[in-house]
Order: structure tokens, then C-alpha cells, then sequence
């Protein structure tokens, strides 16, 4: 039996696999198959790569295995839905240093493998490092262990550019004597890393879900790049399934946004300006959750917009239950989504299937729009700069031609929220000051179980 | 297999499966809704972790020290992604198929 052509031929059945699971990925109905049909495809070409003849000694390969298995396990299990943002990044920065070591491991075995390989390894070394870096930056910034505000200096611009610029010479210098290059080679893992820390710094934390897409087609293309290094057909396959998965969303979370990529990255986002507070009109008029009980009670159609502030307080279920009790009184309930609310694409989905809401109750943005003259009160559970009226009204903004969900429109606006501090992007809202919008402040999941009591209690 | 002997040819056809694989990613993908679009990044998340096969080639390949703990590694930072990837996307796409009247994981 030739096993060259049996782990072959069962890449392409992996690759198969990948690509129908995927598909299948397209339906909420399918999508939980779908999942498993990849698994089984990846399950499938890691058994094969076993019988590979160049492997001699299985101890450590299995012993990786089994620390990684049950550290990804582990972390699977324990984490909450509303940390997915942090666990996504963690992990494309893993599938980057995993391409990184995999692309040494290649030079380090063999420096005189040529100029096409050892271009390769140079990619999947300088991709993979910047992935690796750059996803441990945003995951301490969605995790709060660093500041989420962009983090800006003089003179980065054009830091970065001369780090680019270093890699780039590096780089040619590296595949002009690769063999005699190994200082040059760990200089190089060294400047990417570097490059990865200061390309995520400066961008904040409403950017987030643009970064963390950006980085999950990089740690795709790491592995594809890795995929080239070592002539590994499945590697270049699904390196470019996932790169092109993490294009095609942070395309969709750019156009969410109305900014381009270049921008996001080195537009330095919410520390430019604190808008043009001055002429913000009206007072804010807080609430109390009794007054909240008697609007909802007066009203027939009750659109929630849930934003960030929802995932903090993990207040999906509690805002699931006062949605029931509305609707048990015959009010209509939807919630509208915006694509880049939270802190990645669909975050909020996940939140909201997590608490049991159908999905039929959850609108996108552009068909909310249409029809919010109608309804009589929006509740904003958390969200900021995705209602923020700025976007349309003040040109001077910095999110101004963002699409947002016009919740001022709407008869009335009901704010939950912690405090008066500006939003994630830093930047003050107008809609607090509009005539129609009434502050509930506290937090979110309190705020929404002191209106249900008040529901309870009449 | 063998990066030494990979010829001409052998680029040529990693080059056609490259963009072939660019071009259907692009349309299955394009087709998946917003809705699914953070189970699709972790989804997407654990086959980055393809790179697990590279990584079980290079430890089980090692001829020293270094190389060996370069492959190790790699090994295990690609199965936390492989592993994890794909129970947390079954994690959650468990709660998207839930019916109603079930209960809570």
C-alpha cells in the first residue's frame, strides 16, 4: 500500500469535507451538522498525516496533542457567550504562532530548501507573528486587561513604517543567503511580533469586530503560507478557505460602518475628537423603572436594540423574559441588530439564541429602519454608537455616514445605561439630549428585572 | 511531499489549488447570513487549525533538540485551535437549533 497516496487521497476527502460544512454553515437548521462534518474532515487528515513515513518518533507529536486537546477542551467549556470575542481572538493568534513554529521548524530542518520555500516561510513566519501578537493584543483589549481605548503616539505612523520596511529588508536578505541567515531569520520573528503589537494598539474597541475578522483571514493565511512552505496540499486548501472567510467578514463589518479598511486600521478611531459637543441640544431626563413600566405598558410595538452594554451584564435572559411578558400582553417585540453591535460579527445572534429568542423576532438593521416611525418605544439595552443619531446629523463626527439603527425616529427611546461616560468610541451622544429619550441608569440587567418586577407586581 | 523534490509542475499545481480554494471559499462563505457569522469565525477558527498537520509532521520529524520542541509546540497551539474551535462552535450552534419548551444546557 502506498501511503503518499492514501494521506492524499484522504486530504481531498478532508478538503471535501471543509468546503460541504461550510455550506451547510449557511442554514441555522444545518449549521450544528455542518460543524461536525468539518471535525470529521479534520479528524480524518491528522489520522492520515500519522501513517506520513518522515515521522519516527510519536512521544512528543502525541503528548502535544493530548496539553492541547485538553487545554482547547477546557477552554471551550468554561467560556461564557459573552466572551466569545476574546476566546476568537485567543485563538487566531494560536493558528498564527502555530504557522509561525511550523515555518521554522521547515528552515530550521532544511535552510537550503530554495528560494520558493524559503519565501514561503518567510510568509507564514512574518504572517503568523504578526497574527500571534497582534491577536494578543486585541484579546487583552476585549478582555480589559488593556485599556480598549486606541492607544496612540506620536510618530507611529511612521514607526510602523519603518518596522515594514526593516521586515522587507530583512526579508531580502534572509532569501539571498538563507542558509548563513539565522540571525537575520529570528530578527524577522522579532520585528513581526513587534508589528503585530503596534498595528492592533492604536485601533479601539468599537473596532474590534473589524480587527478580529482581519486577524482570522491572517491566521488563515499563515497556515496556507505554511501550507507552501512544506508542499502540504489540505494545509493551502483550508488556509485559503479561512482567509477568505475572514476578508469576506470584515468587508461586511467595514460597509457596517461605512469606513474603509485603511482607515479602521490607521485611522486611530475615537481618540481624534470628542465631536461637537457644544451644540448638543436639551437635557438629559432620567427615569425610573416604574415610569419605564408604564410606558411599555401604554405601547404595541417594542423594538429592544441590544449593544455591548448587553454582554457585560449578561442581561440577554432577563431581557428575553421582559420581552415574553410583553408580548404575553399582546405587544408586538422584535429586536433590531445592528451588524457591528458587540464586539465581533454576530455577536449579539449568539447572545440572543443563547436566551432562547427565535430568530424570526431579531431584524437586521435596514428593515427596522423602515418601519421605526412605527414603533412606539425602543429600548436600548447597552448599545451606543450604533443609535447614535451624530451619524447623521453631525458631519464633524467621527462616525458620521456610519449606518445606525434610527432609534430617535421611533415615538419614544428608552436608554439603559450605566452612566452618562461616553461609548466605547469616546464619543458623546446626542441621542441622551433628544425630546423624545428618557435615561433608565444602572446597570443593564438590573434595570431591566426592577421593570419586570414593576410588570409582576401590577 | 518532499519540499526538495517539489518541481516545477508541483508549484504550478499548489498555485491552481490555491486560487481554486480562494474562489469557493469566497462563495460558500458569501452565502452564510449575519446571523451565523460568529459561529462561522470560530467554526472557521478550528480549520486554521489545519495547521496541526504540519505541525505533527515537524515533531514527529525532529532530528534535534530545537526542532523537536519548535514541532511540540506547534503541535499543541494547533489543537487547542482544532479542539476548541470546534466544541465552542457546537457550543453554540446547539443554542441556535434549540427548540422551543427546551430546556437550558
Amino acid at each position: 500500500m502506498n501511503y503518499i497516496l492514501l494521506i492524499n487521497g484522504t486530504y481531498i476527502v478532508a478538503a471535501v469535507l471543509f468546503i460541504y460544512g461550510l455550506k451547510l454553515l449557511t442554514s441555522p437548521a444545518t449549521a450544528r451538522k455542518g460543524n461536525l462534518v468539518s471535525a470529521v474532515g479534520m479528524f480524518l487528515a491528522v489520522s492520515a498525516t500519522l501513517l506520513n513515513e518522515e515521522i519516527i518518533d510519536f512521544r512528543w507529536l502525541l503528548i502535544g496533542i493530548a496539553v492541547g486537546g485538553v487545554i482547547g477542551a477546557l477552554f471551550a467549556r468554561i467560556v461564557k457567550m459573552t466572551q466569545m470575542p476574546e476566546m476568537v481572538a485567543l485563538f487566531n493568534g494560536f493558528g498564527g504562532i502555530a504557522s509561525l513554529l511550523v515555518g521554522w521548524g521547515a528552515y530550521h530542518v532544511m535552510p537550503l530548501a530554495g528560494l520558493f520555500v524559503m519565501t514561503t516561510v518567510f510568509l507564514a513566519v512574518l504572517i503568523g507573528g504578526v497574527t500571534f501578537s497582534g491577536s494578543l493584543v486585541a484579546w487583552g483589549k476585549l478582555s480589559e486587561i488593556l485599556p480598549g481605548r486606541p492607544m496612540l503616539f506620536k510618530g507611529q505612523t511612521l514607526l510602523n513604517g519603518i518596522l515594514l520596511v526593516a521586515v522587507l529588508v530583512g526579508g531580502s536578505l534572509f532569501l539571498s543567503d538563507p542558509e548563513g541567515g539565522y540571525p537575520v531569520f529570528l530578527g524577522i520573528i522579532l520585528l513581526s511580533l513587534a508589528l503585530g503589537i503596534l498595528v492592533v494598539i492604536p485601533i479601539g474597541g468599537a473596532d474590534m469586530p473589524v480587527v478580529i475578522s482581519l486577524l482570522n483571514s491572517y491566521s488563515g493565511i499563515a497556515a496556507c503560507a505554511a501550507g507552501l512552505a512544506i508542499s502540504n496540499n489540505i494545509l493551502i486548501v483550508s488556509g485559503a478557505l479561512v482567509g477568505a472567510s475572514g476578508i469576506i467578514l470584515t468587508n461586511v463589518m467595514c460597509k457596517a460602518m461605512n469606513r474603509s479598511l485603511y482607515n479602521v486600521l490607521f485611522g486611530g478611531f475615537g481618540a481624534v475628537t470628542k465631536g461637537s459637543e457644544a451644540d448638543v441640544e436639551g437635557e438629559v431626563k432620567p427615569i425610573s423603572a416604574q415610569d419605564t413600566y408604564f410606558i411599555l405598558e401604554a405601547a404595541s410595538a417594542v423594538a429592544f436594540v441590544p449593544g455591548y452594554g448587553m454582554a457585560v451584564s449578561q442581561a440577554q435572559h432577563v431581557l428575553k423574559e421582559l420581552g415574553d411578558i410583553l408580548e404575553e400582553r399582546g405587544v408586538e417585540v422584535s429586536y433590531a441588530i445592528h451588524p457591528v453591535a458587540g464586539r465581533m460579527p454576530g455577536h449579539m445572534n449568539v447572545l440572543l439564541a443563547e436566551a432562547d429568542v427565535p430568530y424570526e423576532k431579531l431584524i437586521e438593521m435596514e428593515q427596522i429602519n423602515r418601519r421605526i416611525a412605527n414603533i412606539d418605544v425602543c429600548v436600548i439595552v447597552g448599545a451606543n454608537d450604533i443609535v447614535n443619531p451624530a451619524a447623521r446629523e453631525d458631519t464633524g463626527s467621527s462616525i458620521y455616514g456610519m449606518p445606525i439603527i434610527e432609534v430617535d425616529r421611533a415615538k419614544t427611546v428608552i436608554v439603559l445605561k450605566r452612566s452618562m461616560s461616553p461609548g466605547f468610541a469616546g464619543i458623546d451622544n446626542r441621542l441622551f439630549y433628544k425630546e423624545n429619550t428618557r435615561m433608565l441608569f444602572g446597570d443593564a440587567k438590573e434595570s431591566l428585572g426592577g421593570i419586570i418586577a414593576e410588570f409582576k407586581g401590577a | 511531499m518532499d519540499p526538495e523534490i517539489c518541481n516545477e509542475a508541483c508549484l504550478i499545481c499548489m498555485g491552481l489549488i490555491l486560487v481554486l480554494s480562494i474562489f469557493i471559499g469566497f462563495e460558500v462563505i458569501s452565502k452564510v447570513p449575519s446571523r451565523l457569522h460568529t459561529p462561522l469565525m470560530s467554526g472557521s477558527n478550528a480549520i486554521s487549525g489545519i495547521t496541526l498537520v504540519g505541525a505533527v509532521i515537524a515533531a514527529g520529524s525532529a532530528w534535534d533538540t530545537m526542532s523537536l520542541v519548535l514541532g511540540t509546540l506547534a503541535v499543541a497551539f494547533a489543537t487547542v485551535n482544532v479542539v476548541g474551535g470546534y466544541v465552542v462552535t457546537d457550543r453554540m450552534l446547539r443554542m441556535f437549533q434549540k427548540k422551543p419548551g427546551e430546556g437550558k444546557e
